[in-house]
């Protein structure tokens, strides 16, 4: 590698009491590639997540963010560093306006932090940001409504919102699609080739048609163990993937191991 | 939230403006001005309580703390005022009230906002009953169970301000008052008082979109705490002496249920439940022993039936008015009232004499309503307590009816529910 990863996990473990999640993971995401995480449930993918955001501290191993120790910060320093993620249960400020909650994401990383003396509504480039974003995220008609109150679509998107609003570097998706139709899963799609354009991004992803349509690379994780990275061509012709995970299916139709 | 000064909003901070200043001359005489100066302190207080439980979703049961640790260093700065140990203007004081205050928030605050919810509640229970104590055990600062008195007028004229009449005391009160407002409803529109709501409604998602939920809670905690220095201040003032009441859990619980009954999720909301609260406090409380029972009660049914306070029955009425379908629900909301005062006539009624009945020292005989009569003979018992039952029922079908109306109206408008605002 030229430069430093995006992110790398070393040999990262995690265990519940005696229960290994994640037994041993090393994973290197490169610097702009939009990467997979696939795998059956149970392997692990969500816990994966919450290690490399911050949600989890590793019980061993190393993570590195742009090459630099992340291991054991809390998810906000995490974020503070270039790291935004999203949530497979949406996880939204629901009392607050569509507007509101994109703002949010958009304050810190703006510098305006924990200031008492600035009015936010004064401030033009937190509000044009702020537009941006909800406009980019196809939410700038619905501005003030509670996001309690958005459709399901909607809540997912303005999900995505709020991890991108920031400007992070590296974005974490889990499970963008999850619970949508074919026709919002494929504006979901673009949706998040567009915001993620010149970004880093890794996401947990159940359908196939999303994977392959998206990602550059792909990491297979079964029992918390990475079984294979590479490319799709690469990752469908791996015969301990096919064994453990694919099995029978023909990848690039309906969801697998859902 | 992020709008500028609309009309609307100049006329409502007008209008309070105005209020605060024309109220001694609308509702004269010294009892008025009592109650007028005491309701405008505890409009600081339920406001700045708020903060906390509206704002950043921390249920305190210890906001007394900082309003009595700010009125016993305002006392004490106010003696030293009076020795002439240093200058400082009477009419500041609430500054140093306020400072006090935000220091023993920003003591307790760094042990207490670690987490929200049930361990920030009980953390503030247990402070508030360790500082009652402590207050008690350090009678050399704290004057014991006597409490510490002073002399408001000992600092002399300051720009022709003795602080000797209450008019004097009520306007001072009353400009604390709006500048407080002010300042905090400024607080909201930062981003500080917008991430305390955002920390309020989702704490792991604020964590992960770069902010440490401890630190927005902290902050908001310690800005908290020097307003209820400030309205803490005044009361010293007011009152001329400070005491361990002033630090109590009773008194925390007052502003609570001030600022519950007012509407939590309103900015507006505690204004008007520190005047209800007042009114109960300062006006029933002399009609009636059993003022508390009321309060207790009016308390019990707003959480049930009305959980957003009066302010977001108020607010639900907005959407109404603006489209002029109030004319379609005012029938009923007559009706609803008037059952209420029913009901309300047959409970004061039965209170009354049970408390009659059950103090010895008392005599049986008894006015209530401009009627004389017996509290040990049945007629009365009879009668008050078929007017209770009377108008409960009466108030079941009008509540009945309002729902009813209501669910109409909101058919044809639409049937958009008032959102929560912060």
């Amino acid at each position: 590698m030229s430069a430093a990863a995006a992110l790398e996990l070393r040999a990262v473990r995690k265990s519940f009491g005696k229960t290994d999640i994640i037994r041993g993971v090393s994973l290197e995401i490169r610097k702009g590639e939009r990467h997979a995480v696939i795998g059956p449930n149970g392997a692990g993918k969500s816990t994966l997540f919450n290690l490399m955001s911050g949600r989890f501290e590793p019980s061993a191993g190393e993570i590195l963010l742009n090459g630099e120790a992340i291991t054991g910060l809390r998810p906000f320093q995490i974020n503070r560093r270039g790291l935004s993620r999203s949530f497979q249960i949406t996880n939204i400020f629901h009392n607050l306006s569509v507007y509101e909650n994109v703002r949010c994401g958009v304050l810190w990383a703006a510098g305006y932090r924990y200031s008492f003396w600035h009015r936010v509504g004064g401030l033009r480039h937190i509000a044009e940001r702020t537009e941006e974003v909800m406009a980019r995220i196809g939410l700038a008609g619905q501005r003030d409504v509670p996001a309690g109150l958005l459709s399901y679509a909607d809540q997912r998107a303005l999900e995505i919102g709020i991890t991108i609003a920031g400007g992070a570097d590296v974005i974490l998706l889990d499970e963008p699609t999850a619970g949508m139709s074919r026709s919002e899963t494929e504006r979901a799609i673009e949706l998040i080739r567009g915001v993620t354009e010149g970004r880093t991004l890794v996401m947990v992803e159940h359908d196939m048609g999303v994977v392959f349509g998206l990602a550059d690379r792909i990491s297979v994780l079964v029992y918390g163990e990475v079984l294979a990275t590479g490319t799709q061509q690469e990752v469908q012709a791996n015969a301990a993937v096919q064994e453990a995970y694919l099995g029978g299916l023909h990848p690039g139709g309906g969801a697998a191991g859902a | 939230m992020g709008v500028p000064m609309t009309r609307g909003r100049w006329a409502t901070w007008g209008g309070a403006a105005l209020a605060l200043a024309l109220a001694p001359q609308v509702i004269s005489g010294g009892f008025a001005l009592t109650l007028m100066t005491q309701m405008a302190i505890m409009i600081i207080f339920a406001l700045s309580y708020n903060m906390l439980l509206g704002q950043g979703g921390m249920l305190s049961f210890g906001h007394a703390v900082y309003s009595g640790l700010g009125a016993y260093f305002a006392v004490h700065a106010l003696n030293l005022v009076a020795k002439g140990a240093i200058g400082y203007p009477v009419s500041l004081l609430p500054l140093v009230g306020g400072l006090a205050g935000a220091l023993f928030g920003a003591l307790f605050g760094w042990v207490s906002t670690r987490r929200a919810g049930t361990t920030f509640a009980m953390i503030s229970l247990g402070i508030v009953e360790l500082v009652y104590a402590m207050v008690l055990m350090l009678p050399g600062f704290f004057g014991g169970e006597g409490g510490i008195s002073t002399n408001r007028t000992a600092g002399g004229a300051h720009l022709g301000v003795t602080l000797g009449p209450a008019i004097q005391v009520y306007y001072l009160a009353a400009a604390w008052c709006f500048a407080s407002m002010i300042a905090m409803f400024a607080l909201t529109q930062t981003p500080l008082g917008r991430m305390a709501n955002a920390v309020r409604d989702n704490p792991e998602r604020a964590e992960f979109v770069g902010y440490d939920t401890q630190h927005v809670r902290f902050l908001q905690f310690v800005l908290s705490a020097f307003f209820a220095g400030v309205s803490g201040a005044l009361s010293c003032i007011n009152y001329e002496i400070v005491t361990a009441e002033n630090v109590s859990a009773v008194r925390s619980g007052g502003v609570l249920v001030a600022a519950f009954i007012g509407g939590t999720p309103f900015f507006f909301g505690p204004v008007i439940g520190a005047i209800v609260y007042v009114f109960f406090v300062g006006a029933l409380s002399g009609f009636s022993q059993a003022w508390l029972l009321y309060l207790g009660l009016f308390f019990v049914v707003m959480v049930l039936y009305a959980p957003g306070g009066i302010a977001s029955l108020i607010a639900m009425q907005f959407p109404v008015i603006r489209s002029g379908r109030l004319r379609e629900l005012l029938p009923s909301y007559l009706a609803a009232a008037g059952a209420a005062a029913v009901a309300i006539l047959g409970l004061v009624g039965v209170v009354e004499m049970i408390y009659r009945v059950s103090d010895a020292s008392l005599s049986p005989q008894m006015t209530l309503f401009g009627l004389t009569f017996h509290a040990r003979a049945a007629a009365p018992w009879i009668g008050f307590g078929l007017t209770l039952a009377a108008g409960l029922a009466l108030l079941r079908g009008a509540s009945r009816r309002v729902s009813a109306r209501w669910r109409a109206v909101q058919a044809v408008l639409g049937g958009a529910a008032p959102g929560r605002r912060a």
